[in-house]
């Protein structure tokens, strides 16, 4: 056994045991400390796989934005020290019906997806190598032409269609700013709820 | 049993070696610090800090706080709650010591040369605040909540703008990878970034103000506040479980003074060398011996070793500049940081970002290249100035203005 299914392995049901313990506990910060290291578990394992950039963006979009932003809220709605969620039987049985078909869907995906052979992994992975920065992802980011024309070959009558033009610009676009709205939207409900009470502290004003 | 030998022990013994060599600097230019602290703070407010522990400059000072520090009681009160309690200084110092593992102290100095260097220790130290977050909440006293709930805010509001100037060099750079970023910057001063165009000049600037509200320095140490909250987020801790936390700060502290290194004041490099140190030997193999079957030049080495002193020199310059800032500055309102992060630090920051982007497109060339060695010039002849003039008065700096047989009239 090489030193690498070992850690995968250590690492893998350390981030199970996480998972498991933020289900089972019932204080919210807890939950949020558990999941702290489910995720970290899970950056983890795809820094043990070399993909360094999602395991990167894991760990700064998750914990140190999401969760964050989580135990904050906890922190500002809290009512007393130490809350707890008393979880009725009801929801289990519904939450276990729900996680099992959703285990259900991936186990049967991935036993039945047919895997990439090994030379084209390889290949991904030289050509991955090469590109050293990140201009041509930019650019095929913003619809500009990169690398070599899709059916060069065979299609050479219509010229200009040759040129690759997914262009995914305008949608990111589109959603960033659906994104600002309700951004405004849910700013906008919070202060109206704020004002109506007349209890706006010194602080917030300025 | 050789199989076992070469595939399973050897990477765990040099993941071992490094993480402790990693460990030990941490820790020990921790204690350098505090030391630094107590002096800097001293003579700033006229006195002469530390003098007695280890000979007339208080060298041992550190040691002995450390071990006051490890006999101290480890008190948890009955309030909190103790797996969160416990739980928080680890957190918070993992963040700041994971980020290490990518921080290249020269040409080949670094534990994993990782193609996205900045952006990983950026993700990894932002998992710092969630220790902190978690002491405050498990310890159970309103302080110590109010403390984490502030620094929660501050750090989420910060890291955008601090984000935002880290892309700016990497723009210019064209390269996530900090070894690649510091290699362009060799050769004289003014190929530093920071005199690369005004856009990325005003960006290391912006930078190292975020950089120091990241790490809860005064005037941005709103999560402590002693003068409001008691001591803030660790109002309860005691003993080892507080060191721990003190080594967090000054470690991420060294850290994003590391990344201003790199990014923008030329890495190792020492800014008069036409080339790279790590590269002292270069083709020369007359220097050269195999070693475990790999070839290792004696003049590399000698090279790659005053690099990782300069490197670790103009970071640690950086971060008296800090301790300097926090002794001399008042701590602002919590108001005041928040106005200080959303209503100028991040539209300024979002401007250098379009600035250096258009002078990156739009500037001719020949101002692109050549405007960057008068400033350098500049700059640097006002440094040089202004630390000959500090150099030559000093004798003038403490207690001016007091005579030495002065006496309370009392």
């Amino acid at each position: 056994m090489t030193v690498f299914p070992f850690l995968f392995w250590v690492i893998a049901l350390l981030t199970a045991g996480c998972a498991v313990a933020v289900v089972v506990s019932q204080n919210v910060v807890r939950m949020a400390a558990w999941l702290l290291f489910a995720l970290g578990g899970a950056a983890g394992v795809f820094f043990l796989l070399g993909a360094d950039f999602v395991g990167a963006t894991q760990l700064l979009v998750y914990v140190g934005g999401t969760l964050v932003l989580v135990v904050f809220g906890v922190m500002l709605t809290a009512q007393g020290p130490f809350i707890s969620m008393k979880t009725s039987a009801a929801e289990w049985g519904i939450s276990a019906v729900v996680g099992l078909l959703l285990f259900g869907v991936l186990a049967a995906s991935l036993i039945t997806a047919t895997w990439q052979s090994s030379d084209v992994t390889k290949r991904l992975r030289s050509d991955m190598a090469e590109s050293r920065d990140t201009v041509n992802v930019g650019k095929g980011f913003a619809g500009l032409e990169v690398g070599p024309a899709h059916n060069a070959t065979n299609d050479t009558t219509a010229g200009s269609q040759n040129r690759v033009h997914t262009s995914y610009l305008l949608p990111f676009e589109i959603i960033s700013v659906h994104l600002l709205v309700v951004l405004v939207g849910a700013a906008y409900l919070a202060r109206a709820k704020r004002r109506r009470r007349g209890t706006e502290p010194l602080a917030m004003r300025s | 049993m050789t199989d076992f030998l070469e595939e399973f022990l050897k990477p765990v013994l040099i993941a071992v070696i490094i993480a402790s060599a990693l460990v030990s600097f941490v820790a020990g230019s921790a204690v350098f610090f505090i030391w630094l602290e107590r002096k800097v703070a001293g003579r700033i407010q006229d006195r002469l800090g530390p003098t007695r522990v280890g000979g007339k400059f208080g060298w041992l000072q550190t040691l002995a706080d450390g071990i006051k520090l490890l006999v101290k009681e480890d008190v948890i009160p009955a309030a909190a709650d103790k797996l969160l309690f416990r739980l928080g200084p680890y957190i918070a110092f993992c963040g700041s010591f994971a980020a290490f593992l990518a921080l290249p102290f020269a040409k080949g100095v670094v534990a994993q040369n990782l193609n996205i260097a900045i952006f990983f220790m950026l993700a990894v130290m932002s998992t710092e605040v969630f220790g902190i977050i978690l002491a405050g909440y498990g310890s159970g006293s309103k302080w110590s909540l109010f403390g984490g709930m502030r620094e929660a805010a501050q750090l989420v509001s910060y890291e955008v703008p601090m984000a935002i100037c880290v892309v700016i060099p990497v723009l210019v750079a064209g390269t996530l990878n900090l070894t690649e970023i510091a290699i362009q910057q060799s050769g004289p001063f003014w190929n530093w970034r920071l005199f690369h165009d005004p856009f990325t000049f005003g960006a290391f600037w912006t930078y190292f103000t975020c950089a120091t509200a990241s790490c809860k320095r005064a005037p941005f140490d709103l999560a402590e506040a002693e003068s409001e909250l008691v001591a803030g987020f660790h109002t309860e801790y005691s003993g080892l479980r507080w060191s721990f936390f003190f080594m967090a700060e000054y470690a991420s502290m060294f850290a994003v003074s590391g990344i201003a290194v790199l990014l923008f004041l030329g890495g190792w490099n020492p800014g008069f060398l036409w080339f790279d140190l790590g590269d002292l030997g270069g083709n020369n193999n007359l220097l050269s011996f195999n070693v475990l079957n790999t070839n290792i030049n004696v003049l590399n080495i000698i090279g790659q070793v005053i690099s990782v002193v300069i490197f670790i020199a103009k970071g640690w310059l950086l971060v008296f500049v800090m301790v300097w800032v926090r002794w001399t500055l008042p701590r602002l309102r919590i108001d005041q940081v928040m106005m200080t992060c959303l209503k100028y630090l991040l539209p300024l920051s979002c401007m250098l970002l379009a600035g250096a982007a258009i002078w990156q497109v739009a500037m001719p060339a020949l101002v692109q290249n050549w405007l960057r060695v008068p400033v350098g010039l500049l700059c640097v002849g006002a440094v040089i100035i202004v630390a000959f003039k500090m150099w030559t008065t000093r004798q003038q700096l403490p207690a001016s203005g007091v005579s030495f047989d002065w006496k309370p009239s009392r």
